[in-house]
């Protein structure tokens, strides 16, 4: 919706048989070879101080949880009797929790799972967020009951029942997918089915707005199917505040999972995320209080990065604020 | 009105029926056996004859109709002659925990008093802090308060409360020494020293709660006063020469209440969601921690019931934010 706003200029700069004044009249500073309209969205983007804040640690928290352990290369399970319950040293610069396992290559590795789950879980509820947004509102007849459907799952008390499906649910997982995978498997889809509907109640007030455009009618009037109307002209439309939601989702998506884990009802203690470190270093709070704020930095600026990337996106995405 | 608020409560009970179902059957569906937690000793004859007692064995849609009339007709009979007197109560079976062996009303009598003074004393302080923060933050927009005051917000509503509340207990409980990191629910207060007693145990989880719902009003009431501050109805309040503390706090603030007291309403129930967290924090012995141990001992009763308390209060406030809405806004009353 708020791309079609550039469309326009994309015909202008396309036909080169038209004569350079006229071209000029309409829009004097197209000289140059056309340009991409996602390097405007790059221009306002740039100049939010907080986006661009958040995507510099956001990349720089991608990197620490994917490059760092090849540069990081203690084993995060490795047990350092002689280090349990140290502060920061030379050997650990983050020190050592009560089995004496290092805290920098355990944050790593926490992150690695924490930020997964996040990317996952949000890719999920975009995918059926859209899905249902786009169905609902492009197709009359299954408005009513998706949009009834979305107001249930909003009514839904979610911690709560969260809680009591993971508990559950969780030793059938296991059993299904090993340990570790299937507990994954299990927070990301409950995390992706409970945090749809936002995404899609706000893709289905874009597609009933796009419906009653022109170039709708146009693509319609020449035979286009319903199946290649969505993908051709109605998705690639209402990609900005898709876009936006899913930095909300990330950010969502990763407080609940650490949410649950805090509960003590997510990853388990060997294969653990930022959630779980920071449960376990609950218990040694008297002795070493340094160990929970790690976890808890880590949770937290990832968190606010995604927030700020979210807000720098829908300023750079709304064409009545971009270019002032 | 009448018939908007009618329209509201008859959509409402549909909608409350599904969603106890579906908890009803989530927990139902499940593999957890109620007697798992029983010793080893006991035959399995005996197990099964205590499953025939809990009603286990029932066909799914009749175990939900019997629960159902449970929850919605003798229970609320029970708590009225608990707190009345009257002998309203039937004779008839209670939900009765799994673990405790006691009805679950009175599990929940007994827990929410704690979480509804947490809850309740924290969502007044976030109020409270949020919409003079929201008000001036628009006011001088662009200005130092204004981007202090959306940077705390930002960071108030990124830092999940698990954190706060760890980060509080270590400064403030371990190196300072100020605060208990436990809240003690069988103090009771007689005299002043015992009330500052209390105010010390309730200030850190009251802080930690009223800090992360404050970030989010303060965000809704600055976005609302924006808003209304470039409408023409203010230029026009401004010509007619009233004073400027008029014109702000009369005409701008009143009309940007509308969607704040919404969104204040709208928010109760997830307050007492992310309460369960701060419960487990500070160990207050509330309805959130009470939800926690049935989990993890496998006692189904309490879970649905709590489950559906909270489903209720969503369903509930919803409406209230919505006939408010009706209220408020003329527009929105469309009978």
């Amino acid at each position: 919706m708020t791309d079609s706003a550039d469309r326009p200029t994309q015909p202008l700069q396309s036909s080169g048989a038209t004569p350079a004044g006229s071209a000029t009249v309409m829009e004097p500073q197209i000289t140059g070879p056309s340009r991409n309209q996602w390097w405007d969205v790059w221009d306002q983007f740039k100049s939010h101080k907080g986006a661009l804040f958040g995507l510099g640690f956001f990349i720089f928290a991608l990197l620490f949880v994917t490059v760092g352990p090849l540069i990081w290369t203690i084993d995060p399970t490795f047990i350092d009797v002689r280090a349990r319950n140290t502060g920061p040293t030379l050997a650990h610069p983050l020190g050592a929790d009560q089995l004496g396992r290092d805290t920098l290559a355990r944050m790593m590795m926490g992150g690695q799972t924490s930020i997964a789950v996040g990317l996952t879980a949000m890719l999920l509820a975009l995918v059926l967020g859209t899905f249902i947004g786009v169905i609902a509102g492009y197709f009359k007849r299954m408005d009513g009951p998706l949009m009834r459907l979305t107001d249930l799952f909003l009514a839904l008390p979610l911690l709560p029942l969260l809680l009591v499906i993971i508990m559950l649910f969780r030793d059938q997982l296991r059993a299904a997918f090993g340990p570790e995978g299937g507990i994954f498997v299990l927070i990301v889809v409950v995390i992706g089915v409970t945090s749809w509907m936002q995404t899609a109640r706000v893709v289905r007030g874009d597609v009933l707005a796009l419906k009653e455009r022109e170039f709708v009618l146009a693509a319609r009037s020449i035979g286009t199917p319903a199946s290649m109307m969505i993908l051709r002209h109605i998705l690639p439309n209402v990609m900005s505040p898709i876009m936006v939601s899913a930095t909300l989702g990330i950010a969502n998506a990763i407080i609940t999972e650490s949410a649950l884990s805090f509960l003590g009802l997510g990853f388990p203690s060997d294969f653990p995320t930022w959630g779980r470190l920071l449960f376990d270093a609950t218990e040694w709070l008297q002795r070493n209080p340094e160990r929970v704020i790690w976890p808890g930095l880590a949770i937290s600026l990832t968190v606010l990065s995604v927030n700020y990337i979210g807000d720098g996106l829908r300023d750079a995405l709304d064409p009545r604020i971009r270019g002032r | 009105m009448l018939t908007y608020t009618i329209r509201r409560l008859v959509l409402a009970i549909p909608t409350l029926l599904f969603i106890s179902f579906i908890i009803f059957l989530i927990v139902k569906l499940s593999p957890s056996d109620p007697t798992a937690g029983l010793p080893l000793t006991i035959p399995p004859e005996v197990r099964e004859q205590i499953r025939e007692s809990l009603g286990v064995n029932d066909p799914v849609l009749l175990q939900y109709f019997k629960w159902l009339r449970l929850m919605v007709w003798d229970e609320p009979l029970h708590l009225l002659e608990n707190w009345t007197g009257w002998n309203v109560a039937p004779d008839g079976p209670r939900i009765i925990s799994y673990q405790t062996r006691s009805p679950v009303m009175d599990l929940i009598v007994q827990r929410m008093p704690q979480t509804l003074w947490v809850v309740g004393t924290s969502y007044i302080v976030g109020i409270l802090i949020a919409l003079p923060i929201g008000i001036i933050s628009a006011y001088r927009q662009y200005s130092v308060f204004d981007q202090i005051g959306t940077f705390v917000s930002m960071l108030g509503f990124s830092v999940p409360t698990f954190f706060t509340g760890v980060l509080f207990i270590v400064i403030f409980a371990v190196n300072l020494g100020w605060f208990p990191s436990v809240y003690d629910t069988t103090h009771e207060v007689t005299d002043w020293d015992s009330f500052i007693v209390q105010l010390k145990q309730i200030i850190m989880p009251v802080m930690v709660l009223g800090l992360y719902n404050a970030s989010q009003i303060s965000r809704f009431m600055r976005a609302s006063m924006l808003d209304n501050l470039n409408q023409d109805y203010v230029r026009t309040a401004r010509a007619k020469g009233l004073s400027e503390r008029a014109v702000v706090l009369v005409h701008v603030l009143r009309n940007s209440m509308i969607p704040v007291v919404t969104v204040i309403a709208l928010n109760v129930p997830a307050v007492f969601g992310g309460a369960i967290i701060t419960e487990q924090v500070f160990k207050v012995n509330g309805i959130g921690q009470l939800l926690i141990i049935a989990i993890q001992g496998g006692d189904v009763p309490v879970v649905q019931t709590v489950s559906v308390i909270f489903a209720v209060l969503i369903v509930l406030f919803n409406l209230i934010a919505d006939v408010l809405y009706g209220i408020l806004d003329p527009r929105i009353r469309y009978d």
